[in-house]
C-alpha cells in the first residue's frame, strides 16, 4: 500500500492507467477539459483515443472541491444550512431540504403541514428549473445551440420566483430545520400559475425541435447504452437509470414531505441510451408541473415553522414585546440547538438522481459529520464505462445525458 | 444510541422488518463471532461487524438469492475522535426488490487504518473507496486505482480528520492588505 500513498501524479505513473499502446504511441491521450464547455463545468477528462474512438476515459475530478464538508463540521447546524446551496448550483432548494430533512431526523422535528407542501412546491419548481438547464446545455453540446438560449429565458422566470420566496435567484436557503424561513408571497401563486400555463407551450416546441429531429436521433440513440443491471452496478440513480428501465425514484421508494399523497408517473424508459434518458427527462417536466398543480390545491392556512422552540426563533412579532425572546433569538443565532447523539441518512430525489445526506451527531451544536450522497458524483463514475468503444463526440452526449453538476461531484 | 430490539413497532413497514430480521438472523448463523453490535436510530438499522469479515459479509449480502441488497448505495468514513476505535466506515445497502435499508459499518483504528476494498461486489463503490482514502486516509486493500480523488496529488495529510486544522484565510483590510499579503502563500514579484 505504501506506493499507494507515494503517488504524486507525475507523468511516469500517469503511464500506468493507460494502456501499453498509449506507451508505445500507438494511441492517443488527449485532454478534454477542465475548460472546455462540453464538460458542463471544470470536469477534466483523459482520454485514450485510437483514432476518434475511446479507448480509456479516465475522470479527473476535484477542480472545483471546496471542503463544504469539513466547513459544515465547524458550523452550527443551523449555519451550516448554507453551504448545502453551495453544492449542486441548480438545485439549492433541493440540497437545503436533504440536508434540513437530516437534522429534522437527527433531532426529531416535526414539519408542519403547510411547510411540508410549499417544500414539495420548491423542490418540483426546482426540477423543472434544473432541467431546463439540462436540456439547454445537452442540446447545445450536440449542436442545438437555439434551444439553449430558450431554456435560459424560462429558467429566468423561475430565478424570479425563487427571488420571490426567498430573496435570492439561487442560494436562498428558504428551507430551513423545522420548516420555511417564511410564508409564501401573495405574488408566488400568479407567478406560477402564468409559468405552468407558459411551459407546457414552450416545451412542445422544444420536443418539436429535438424528439423526432433526425441529426438529433443520430446523435443519441444506441449511443452510451447501459443495462439496467449495469446502471445499478456503478451506482446511477436518478432519470439516468430510470433512462435503463429501472422503477427507482426515492420520491416513492422512501417518501418524504408527504410525497405519497401525490399523484404522479415515474417515467421509464426502455433504450438504455441518451436518447432514453432525454425522453424520461422530457416527461418529467409534465410530473412535476402536475405535483405543483396539486401542491397549490393542497396549500391550507397554518404555520410554515415547528412551534417547538428548541430549533424554531422566536417571530418577528415576539422581539419587540418580550426579553425572554430577544434571549432566546440570540441564544439560538449564536449557540444553536444541540443535536443528539446517533447518525441518520436522508435521501431525496434531486433532479439527478438520490442527493443523501448522511448526518452524524453528537450531543453537541455542531454536526460531527456531514456527509453528501450527490447524485452527480455517482453517475460520473459510471461514464468510463459508458464511453469506452464510442466516439469523443458521443462522449460528449454521454456527459450531456447523465446530468452532472460539477459543484455537486466535487463539493 | 438505543440497542436494537428484534420486534421494535416499526411504522407499519412489516415487510421492511421482516427483510432485516432475515438479514439478521443469516448473519447470526453465519458469522456469530463478527457481529459487534446491532443499533436502531430513527427507524435506520445499522449493523456493526468486525473489519476482518467485512469482505465475506458483503459477499453474502450481495449474493444471497434471499439477501439480494444489489444496490451499494452510499460509502462514507467518519472520524469519531476522541472515540476509540476512532474512524468508522459505513455502508449503505438497498435491496431494491424488497426496497430495504441496511447500515453496515465497521470500526477501525490506527493511524493508517486498513480495509478490505468492495469494489469486487459493488463497482460502485470504487469511487467513494477513493473519496474515503483522500479524505480520511482509509486504506482499501485490493482497489483497482487508489489515488486522491478530490485533493491535489500532492496534498499532504487527510483533510477531513478531526486533527486536520480548518484553515482560513486572513481578512485583508486597506490599512493592512500588504502587511498580510506578504506573509499568503501564493508566488510574489
Amino acid at each position: 500500500m505504501s506506493q499507494v500513498q507515494e503517488f504524486a501524479g507525475t507523468v511516469e505513473e500517469l503511464k500506468t492507467l493507460f494502456s501499453d499502446r498509449a506507451v508505445s504511441g500507438e494511441t492517443m491521450v488527449l485532454n478534454l477539459g477542465p475548460q472546455h464547455p462540453s464538460t458542463h463545468g471544470v470536469l477534466r477528462l483523459m482520454l485514450e483515443l485510437d483514432g476518434e474512438e475511446v479507448v480509456r476515459c479516465l475522470p479527473d475530478i476535484g477542480f472545483l472541491h471546496t471542503g463544504i464538508e469539513k466547513n459544515m463540521e465547524a458550523k452550527t447546524y443551523l449555519k451550516a444550512l448554507v453551504m448545502t446551496d453551495r453544492m449542486d448550483y441548480l438545485n439549492p432548494l433541493g440540497n437545503n431540504l436533504t440536508y434540513c430533512l437530516a437534522v429534522e431526523k437527527l433531532c426529531g422535528i416535526e414539519v408542519p403541514n403547510r411547510a411540508q407542501v410549499i417544500r414539495v412546491l420548491c423542490a418540483e419548481l426546482q426540477r423543472i428549473s434544473s432541467h431546463l438547464v439540462w436540456l439547454g446545455t445537452s442540446a447545445m453540446d450536440l449542436n442545438a445551440s437555439s434551444i439553449l438560449i430558450y431554456c435560459f429565458r424560462d429558467r429566468e422566470l423561475l430565478l424570479d420566483i425563487f427571488e420571490l420566496i426567498g430573496g435570492q435567484r439561487m442560494m436562498t436557503s428558504y428551507i430551513r430545520p423545522g420548516g420555511v424561513w417564511r410564508d409564501l408571497p401573495d405574488e408566488f401563486f400568479p407567478a406560477v400559475n402564468d409559468f405552468l400555463e407558459y411551459l407546457p407551450e414552450k416545451l412542445a416546441d422544444y420536443e418539436r425541435l429535438l424528439t423526432r429531429n433526425p441529426l438529433f436521433l443520430r446523435r443519441t440513440k444506441d449511443v452510451g447504452i447501459v443495462d439496467a443491471d449495469d446502471a445499478l452496478e456503478r451506482g446511477l440513480t436518478g432519470a439516468s437509470l430510470r433512462g435503463s428501465g429501472v422503477n427507482y425514484d426515492v420520491r416513492r421508494a422512501m417518501p418524504y414531505c408527504g410525497y405519497e399523497q401525490y399523484d404522479f408517473d415515474v417515467p421509464l424508459g426502455n433504450g438504455c441510451d441518451v436518447y432514453s434518458r432525454y425522453r424520461v427527462r422530457m416527461q418529467e417536466f409534465h410530473q412535476s408541473m402536475s405535483i405543483i398543480r396539486q401542491a397549490i390545491s393542497r396549500l391550507e392556512p397554518g404555520p410554515v415553522m415547528t412551534d417547538d422552540r428548541r430549533f424554531a426563533p422566536p417571530p418577528r412579532s415576539e422581539l419587540g414585546r418580550s426579553m425572554e425572546a430577544v434571549i432566546h433569538h440570540f441564544k439560538y443565532w449564536t449557540e444553536g440547538f444541540s443535536g443528539p447523539e446517533g447518525e441518520v441518512y436522508v435521501a431525496t430525489e434531486s433532479p439527478r438522481g438520490e442527493l443523501g445526506c448522511y448526518l452524524v451527531g453528537d450531543g453537541g451544536a455542531q454536526p460531527a459529520r456531514v456527509h453528501f450522497r450527490t447524485p452527480s458524483f455517482h453517475n460520473l463514475q459510471s461514464l468510463p464505462r459508458m464511453a469506452e468503444g464510442y466516439l469523443v463526440a458521443d462522449l460528449v452526449a454521454m456527459i450531456g445525458s447523465i446530468d452532472i453538476v460539477l459543484g455537486d461531484v466535487d463539493r | 444510541m438505543r440497542k436494537f430490539v428484534v420486534k421494535v413497532s416499526h411504522t407499519g413497514l412489516d415487510d421492511e422488518m421482516s427483510h432485516i430480521e432475515t438479514t439478521i438472523a443469516v448473519l447470526r448463523a453465519k458469522y456469530p463471532d463478527d457481529i459487534q453490535e446491532l443499533e436502531s436510530f430513527r427507524g435506520e438499522f445499522t449493523i456493526v461487524v468486525e473489519a476482518t469479515a467485512l469482505f465475506d459479509i458483503c459477499k453474502l449480502l450481495r449474493h444471497d438469492p434471499d439477501l439480494d441488497y444489489s444496490f451499494l448505495v452510499d460509502l462514507a468514513a467518519v472520524d469519531y475522535y476522541p472515540r476509540q476505535p476512532r474512524f468508522g466506515v459505513s455502508y449503505l445497502l438497498h435491496a431494491i426488490k424488497q426496497n430495504v435499508r441496511l447500515r453496515l459499518k465497521v470500526l477501525i483504528s490506527g493511524q493508517s487504518p486498513t480495509l478490505s476494498s468492495v469494489t469486487d461486489i459493488w463497482s460502485s463503490a470504487e469511487w467513494p473507496e477513493r473519496e474515503a482514502f483522500d479524505l480520511m486516509g482509509i486504506q482499501f486493500t485490493g482497489h483497482p486505482d487508489l489515488r486522491r480523488i478530490l485533493m491535489p496529488a500532492d496534498w499532504e495529510g487527510h483533510p477531513l480528520r478531526k486533527d486536520h486544522a480548518l484553515g482560513y484565510e486572513e481578512v485583508q483590510f486597506s490599512f493592512n492588505w500588504r502587511e498580510i499579503d506578504r506573509r499568503k502563500e501564493y508566488p510574489q514579484e
